[in-house]
């Protein structure tokens, strides 16, 4: 007899739901990954944290959600109930391993896996899940039962403590190239594998006293910020602008050539994300092949800067980018031109098809003799500030007098005074009568019209500046990888695109960069999991479009719209004929 | 009268020149190229009908796979992304049922049956999936402005993909082959691969069970209801969130099916398989007119046809070496083409401009 309102049966219900991500986790195999890596070396590995954390929190929505009474009693056998039943599903999964050979079919329900999951002790192992799922659950429901003001310190010091061990390996590897004291201290805070138990230590003192002593304190500064005479906003303002300035030029000198090249990547993406940004978050144009100026872009620069067999021109780097930016200009002028008319979905699958079209032809044995076909375009010459010896015969790099853009290193400048002026005329643009008059369309073509704007000019021009943006991104990722394959111009680049400006924030400049940051950056950063990056990265689009669909920094005027829309639906919709 | 300004007049100048500079570009290829290939003879008879049996064989997969893209746009105005993924789901259950039917040896006493069970067995598991996930990261979102759905979809798309590299590592698995499906039918003295000849019919089947059902059953009536409008719909006692579920299950069992089918032809299962079917299937669905059924079935077999033919026909006597390579851009060249010439596909309404 199970009454179905009972809090127990709720608490069952969660329990099983985070035993079942639990062992989706097992089978899709991060758990087997992550155990190599620790939290704290020595103490919990991140499968295992991943593994209580599931249960914890299926005790803590558990106990949130349950309405029956408050009690801590309740509270407490909810939290427990809830973390037993995760534990015990997983048990369940590991006697049904034992059974029946599930690797047949899952390549990752391996004997290292069950071996994992019941701490190498076998059957009695599998007791022990439900212990410690108990347990989780129960830490779960008592972090509920926490003031408020206890809470938040401890969740967001236990995240940092996670987020802190996942990037340990990155950390540990630039402080101990410093040599000295941060290789010193490194070696005291982090271990081969994750934090030390002192660095952990350390950590959760430093974050927990933060976060206990922030709470509150930004907006007295942003008070006494507001309360300084003009002048002295002025020079606050200076002050961090020059201390940005500072860490944004010494950060590849200090952080070494991959960092530098994580941040140049994310250059990049920003530079489309800004560009697709005018086509469709200013004027409302969807464009799935946004990666067809990218490509424009590098094979322009790639063709007339090359000294492998397919240069050229054999010209500069800084004469071939204006060139470059021109023509994707003028492409996106024509793909632009037959799509004027198409709007929507249609608009969105018809420049898909156009992305395809430039990707498959410039990949092709037809036009191979122009572009390298599959092989690509190799042998690229890299910018040089100073002047450059003449080219002398093919496969022989020209030689640079002065100061060559050889490594992430020196592109990362490059990249980041691209991206910088680029978001520079972003934003000038986008208060501009041209700027306004994008968000008209975006917002009602016919009575943009109207009002007498013209569409074609007005929509043309969105395209040809998106595509101008996007070109300058694809001449500086030339130069950064040297060679350039119609392979790496893939649906999924353009998609990436539009995923960072919808995560973002649509027709937010700060939304785009930080979009840029959040889904290039750390998933580039965390290269060691690299293998569950796009799983991660779906996941983490859903739970975006469901908690935040305005994205992480929107703009004022979509944050308005979206709630309109909430009001009024649209209900028209095409039929279904047959 | 108007009073345009120079300017505006000199765009739309440009603008008509180069659409229809562009349009007789793309007719005059196809004129020369055929009329070229034809004349040369250089492929027989039997290869024409070769090249049009794979084409339609490979066109009714699309069109399996289209439907569950229109059935979705009809009701939710909304682009599924992840369909193709669907589609590849239905593969591996196909792959993994299959499998295991062959090692018990039923496969080969009983092809035909073993067949249909596998498919029906992929139609389910494709169909599950489907339905979890409309109910996860489809269903909250209805009613929010029309690109976060598409954005969810693709993120769906990302999940399913790596999830199922997850499960079943990288690898490209090899479809079991039965041997009472290989070899040759003898159809009106043509010899046909026996595979095809099932795949068509299968398809053709399964399309004709979802004709039916809807056109002629209460669910398939409610359907239509709701994608006429979905507020009176519901105001007349129609369950829409059961529509929309079952409209998702009904596309998303026929992108199963056609995952096996697709498998039986290329022997092939990998967790990327879906995405250039999934692409060519919603050209293929615009190609007939988004949003219709007969629409989605005519618009996969003439994509499948024309890839099938194309190179050889319009590409290869115009002297580009191996047309081949072009094939999956002669598919997005039909859909620019349709989309300029007539937006809203072969048996749609004019619903683009509107849109």
């Amino acid at each position: 007899m199970i009454n179905k309102n009972n809090f127990l049966w709720n608490a069952i219900k969660l329990g099983l739901l985070g035993g079942t991500i639990g062992i989706f986790f097992s089978l899709v195999g991060m758990i087997e990954v992550f155990s190599k890596r620790d939290v704290i070396e020595n103490v919990i590995t991140l499968g295992d944290f991943m593994l209580l954390a599931t249960a914890a929190i299926s005790g803590f929505i558990a106990t949130r959600s349950q309405t029956n009474s408050k009690t801590i009693t309740t509270n407490l056998v909810t939290g427990t109930l809830a973390g037993l039943t995760t534990g015990g599903l997983l048990a369940l999964f590991v006697w049904v391993g034992s059974q029946i050979n599930l690797r047949a079919v899952f390549l990752n329900a391996s004997p290292v896996l069950f071996d994992l999951l019941t701490y190498k002790k076998g059957a009695n192992g599998a007791w022990l899940l439900l212990e410690y799922g108990a347990l989780a659950g129960l830490i779960g429901s008592l972090l509920f039962g926490l003031p408020e003001k206890t809470r938040k310190p401890l969740t967001n010091t236990i995240l940092f403590l996670f987020g802190m061990a996942l990037f340990s390996g990155l950390f540990r590897v630039v402080m101990i190239n410093q040599e000295g004291g941060a290789a010193k201290l490194a070696k005291f805070l982090f271990g081969q594998t994750g934090l030390t138990l002192s660095g952990a230590f350390i950590f959760f003192i430093i974050v927990a006293a933060f976060t206990s002593l922030w709470s509150g304190q930004s907006k007295k500064i942003q008070g006494s910020y507001a309360r300084l005479p003009k002048k002295g906003q002025i020079t606050v303002r200076v002050i961090l602008i020059a201390v940005l300035a500072f860490i944004a030029i010494a950060l590849p000198q200090i952080s070494g050539p991959f960092i530098a090249q994580v941040i140049v990547v994310v250059c990049l993406y920003a530079m489309m994300g800004l560009g697709l940004n005018i086509t469709l978050g200013f004027a409302g144009l969807l464009d799935l092949g946004f990666v067809a100026f990218f490509a424009v872009g590098a094979y322009t620069v790639g063709l007339l800067t090359s000294y492998g067999p397919f240069g050229l021109e054999h010209i500069s780097f800084w004469a071939a980018v204006p060139i470059a930016v021109l023509a994707s200009m003028l492409f996106g002028a024509i793909l632009g031109l037959p799509v004027l008319g198409v709007r929507g979905d249609y608009l969105a699958i018809a420049t898909l098809g156009f992305g395809e079209i430039i990707r498959l032809l410039a990949g092709s044995d037809f036009l191979a003799k122009y572009f390298g076909g599959p092989q690509g375009i190799i042998g690229i010459q890299k910018p040089c500030l100073g002047t450059l010896e003449q080219f002398v015969k093919i496969d022989v790099p020209r030689v640079c007098d002065g100061l060559e853009f050889a490594g992430p290193k020196e592109i990362y400048y490059l990249a980041l005074a691209s991206a910088i002026l680029i978001a520079f005329i972003a934003w000038r643009l986008q208060s501009s009568r041209l700027g306004r008059a994008w968000m008209a369309i975006r917002e009602d073509e016919d009575v943009a019209e109207a009002l007498g704007i013209n569409l074609i000019q007005t929509k043309l021009l969105a395209y040809v500046l998106g595509a101008a943006f996007a070109g300058l991104g694809g001449a500086i990722f030339t130069v950064l990888v040297g060679s350039i394959f119609a392979s790496s111009m893939q649906l999924n680049v353009s998609i990436n695109v539009v995923a960072i400006i919808i995560v973002g924030g649509m027709g937010s400049i700060p939304g785009v960069i930080l979009g840029a940051i959040a889904l290039i950056g750390l998933p580039e950063l965390l290269r060691e999991v690299s293998e569950f990056r796009y799983l991660l990265y779906g996941i983490t689009l859903i739970i975006m479009m469901l908690a935040k669909p305005e994205g992480l920094w929107p703009s004022q005027t979509i944050l308005r719209e979206l709630k309109h829309n909430e009001i009024m639906p649209d209900t028209e919709s095409p039929n279904i004929k047959a | 009268m108007m009073r345009t300004s120079f300017s505006e007049r000199l765009t739309d100048w440009a603008v008509n020149g180069f659409l229809w500079g562009f349009r007789i570009l793309i007719v005059l290829i196809v004129v020369i190229g055929t009329f070229l290939t034809i004349s040369s003879g250089k492929y027989t008879n039997e290869q024409w009908i070769d090249f049009i049996v794979s084409g339609i064989s490979q066109g009714s997969i699309y069109a399996l796979i289209a439907l569950g893209y229109t059935m979705v746009y009809g009701i939710l105005r909304m682009i599924n992304f992840a369909h193709g993924e669907i589609f590849m789901t239905g593969a591996f259950s196909g792959y993994f049922f299959a499998t295991w039917l062959t090692s018990t040896g039923f496969m080969n006493t009983n092809p035909y049956i073993g067949l249909t069970f596998s498919i029906i067995f992929a139609m389910l598991i494709s169909a599950s999936i489907a339905m979890l996930v409309e109910k996860i990261a489809y269903r909250p979102l209805r009613g929010a402005s029309r690109l976060v759905p598409l954005i969810s979809a693709i993120g769906v798309s990302f999940f399913l993909q790596y999830a199922f590299r997850g499960f079943f590592g990288p690898g490209v698995y090899a479809y079991p082959s039965i041997d009472a499906l290989d070899g040759d039918w003898n159809i009106f003295g043509i010899e046909i691969l026996k595979v095809k000849i099932i795949v068509v019919v299968s398809a053709f089947l399964m399309m004709a069970i979802l004709y039916y059902v809807v056109m002629f059953t209460k669910m398939g009536k409610a359907m239509r209801a709701v994608s006429e409008n979905k507020d009176v719909a519901s105001l007349m006692g129609i369950d829409v969130n059961r529509v929309i579920v079952t409209t998702f299950a009904l596309g998303a069992a026929m992108a199963g099916a056609a995952g096996v089918l697709y498998a039986l032809i290329f022997r092939q299962v990998s967790f990327y398989m879906g995405i250039v079917p999934g692409v060519k299937a919603f050209t293929a669905a615009v190609l007939g007119g988004i949003g219709n059924i007969p629409g989605a079935m005519v618009g996969g077999l003439v994509l499948g046809i024309l890839e099938s033919v194309g190179p050889a026909l319009f590409l290869e006597s115009i002297g580009i070496d191996r047309p081949y390579q072009l094939k999956d851009a002669i598919a997005y060249i039909m859909l620019v083409m349709i989309l300029l010439f007539r937006p809203s596909g072969i048996l749609g309404e004019r619903v683009s401009k509107k849109a």
